[in-house]
């Protein structure tokens, strides 16, 4: 024991040059630092943080084009965008509110359905390398263009409802059942109500949780399976180890997917504000009323991120 | 000596008499085995069947004539089998130069991308420097904030973008500008985006490539270093051999992702001629072809419309299938974490 304490004050005993000329490690380490995350420094200056700035600007004037001096003049009118946007303009507000309300719902199934999915994708069985490359698919097919055409295609859809009524067995007992429990008036049949049309629009919902559900499963492999040797001597069975060791262990995961899903929502190319959005910037051409109508969007998403950040990061738990 | 019995026994039992002597235990167990298997495996073909489907779809319906689609009788498979539909809608995007075009953008725009922002990722992961907290808020800030929020301005700033007399303090004293371009048409707008990591989902990919680059083991450089190793090479030569399989993934991910854009297609690539430029247009196109005023039937038009998207998407869907390892193996390795 004595001659293992003693060796490491040997060492300090020992006299290392100072170095007067030039820095020190950590300040050498730093300026790498800063070369490193240079480009991104400068394209955030350039590109997100001027443009945010002169955006946040443009909501509140009214943008003309100035063609002959080859620039663009800025004139500051006040609130008058924010009041044309929400009092003139037929459509803004109600495909605002539509769509946030969509949203709440679409990212609550998304969730649900990838977690559940995750979870079986983990499990041991044959097939599984093909099974999960198929469910990665909607990755390559729900993104871009292809989903806004996607919805936009009558044909289609009607060749799916044909494929489905031709379950003529299946639609029956589902039809009754809907029948039964989301008939008459009140909360409850409401709620069965919503839940039929999720069930019905599983198609969207598997689409959009491609991501989702590669950043699930990642978290359920990362849970060690000694965790589950030990529960399982402790004579826990299978549905309290998922509720005692899976679930917390992936709880953090879940704030990822939520953020994740609404910016998905949000920049998908067939949300209606975006493409409401757009069509103002392109046809219109009026840039006032653009930036308006995205910042205010921005603006009611930014508050949703917080808040459901903020009310799930009280209960998650975090294994380190 | 009896356990020793009881276990040469117990290989040579038949599955009912192991069943008869666990009083039913196993039975119960095998049972609830397989209910459960088959009930995943239905499931599970279930769910496949569905995402599958449109795609399905999409097929049969490309290789049918316009008298099929009105004829009830049939779904989905074609009666009158025509390979026509794939001529004409190559024709209308005009496919060859627009696929050309499209592989080169998404190519070089992923290229740029990976670069910067593995070194930027890299940055973040390794070393100490001041504000280096903020700075990652602001890569958080990148992904939160969507691109439409900025792009009127975005737009504005490229369509008079000016290199030399960035900020306009040159342009406010004397009142005009020389060096100003258009950047808009030809991408150069887009490939600045992407070299500065400021490009369609970048922040993710940085994101990403920090928590890679935060899993390696620091001694790998640390014993670079002693050994005399600059920073730059050990970058190069010690830590990018390693997360190569991680830089496939984020690849493929900005390449696929690109090549469906049409965000920043719509805003930066006016002169140039992508897949997707077209793609939402097949129907107007179909009625400038034949010529006449009255627009070609809603189904016929969706029927071009869905062969146009099986070309656009069957490079990547055939890249999807020798490179799905790749997509998905290692960026369930990362373990993304908030």
């Amino acid at each position: 024991m004595a001659e293992n304490n003693a060796a490491p004050e040997s060492i300090q005993v020992v006299n290392v040059p100072k170095r007067r000329r030039g820095s020190s490690m950590a300040k050498r380490n730093a300026i790498a630092g800063i070369l490193w995350t240079l480009p991104f420094t400068i394209g955030f200056v350039a590109f997100m943080l001027v443009p945010i700035f002169e955006s946040a600007y443009m909501a509140f004037s009214n943008v003309t084009i100035d063609i002959t001096h080859h620039s663009y003049v800025k004139e500051f009118i006040g609130l008058k965008n924010f009041d044309y946007i929400l009092n003139v303009d037929p459509m803004y507000k109600r495909q605002l509110f539509e769509s946030l309300g969509n949203m709440g719902l679409q990212i609550v199934a998304v969730l649900i359905f990838s977690y559940f999915v995750a979870f079986l994708l983990n499990q041991e069985f044959k097939g599984r390398a093909f099974v999960r490359a198929v469910f990665f698919l909607p990755v390559i097919l729900s993104s871009g263009i292809l989903v806004n055409l996607d919805t936009q295609n009558s044909l289609l859809k009607d060749m799916t409802q044909l494929i489905k009524e031709s379950n003529n067995a299946a639609s029956r007992i589902t039809g009754v059942l809907e029948d039964v429990l989301a008939s008459g008036n009140g909360q409850i049949s409401d709620l069965m109500q919503t839940i039929f049309d999720l069930v019905n629009s599983v198609y969207d919902i598997a689409i959009a949780s491609g991501i989702q559900i590669i950043i699930f499963l990642s978290g359920l492999q990362t849970i060690p399976a000694s965790m589950y040797e030990a529960s399982k001597m402790e004579g826990c069975t299978g549905w309290e180890s998922f509720w005692k060791i899976t679930f917390p262990m992936t709880s953090s995961l879940i704030i990822v997917n939520v953020v994740y899903s609404i910016i998905d929502f949000c920049t998908r190319s067939d949300n209606v504000v975006m493409s409401q959005v757009k069509a103002t910037m392109l046809q219109k051409m009026d840039y006032g009323q653009t930036s308006a109508m995205a910042w205010l969007y921005f603006a009611f998403i930014g508050v949703i991120v917080a808040l459901v950040t903020f009310i799930i990061s009280k209960w998650v738990y975090y294994y380190e | 000596m009896s356990k020793e019995k009881e276990i040469k026994l117990d290989t040579k039992m038949s599955y009912w008499e192991r069943n008869r002597l666990s009083h039913g235990y196993l039975l119960r167990k095998s049972i609830r085995k397989w209910s459960i298997s088959i009930f995943r495996a239905v499931l599970l073909f279930g769910l496949c069947f569905l995402i599958v489907q449109p795609l399905l779809n999409k097929l049969s319906v490309s290789f049918m004539q316009e008298n099929d689609l009105y004829d009830s009788t049939i779904i989905s498979i074609p009666r009158h089998f025509t390979t026509e539909n794939y001529k004409l809608v190559a024709e209308l995007i005009e496919y060859k130069s627009a696929l050309l075009n499209t592989t080169w953008v998404s190519l070089l725009s992923s290229f740029l991308q990976i670069v910067s922002c593995t070194m930027i990722g890299y940055g973040f992961a390794r070393y100490k420097f001041p504000l280096k907290n903020l700075l990652f808020a602001c890569v958080m800030l990148t992904i939160i904030i969507p691109p439409q929020t900025i792009m009127s301005s975005l737009y504005l700033h490229f369509q008079f973008f000016d290199f030399v007399d960035f900020f306009g303090i040159f342009k406010l004293i004397t009142g005009k500008s020389i060096t100003q371009v258009s950047l808009i048409g030809n991408g150069v707008a887009y490939f600045m985006l992407a070299a500065t990591g400021m490009a369609l989902r970048s922040g993710l990919y940085i994101f990403m490539l920090r928590q890679y680059f935060r899993g390696v083991p620091k001694e790998l450089e640390e014993a670079a270093y002693v050994d005399g190793c600059g920073k730059i090479r050990t970058f190069i030569q010690i830590m990018l051999p390693d997360a190569r399989p991680m830089l496939t993934s984020v690849f493929l991910f900005s390449l696929v992702w690109q090549w469906t854009d049409n965000f920043y297609s719509t805003l930066f690539f006016r002169k140039i001629t992508l897949l997707t430029t077209h793609l939402g247009t097949i129907p107007e196109k179909l009625l400038i072809r034949s010529g006449t005023n009255t627009p070609p039937a809603t189904a016929y038009g969706q029927m071009m419309t869905a062969t146009g998207m099986l070309i656009t998407i069957a490079p990547l869907l055939i890249l999807y299938m020798f490179a799905q390892k790749g997509f998905v193996e290692s960026l369930s390795q990362t373990g993304i974490k908030m």
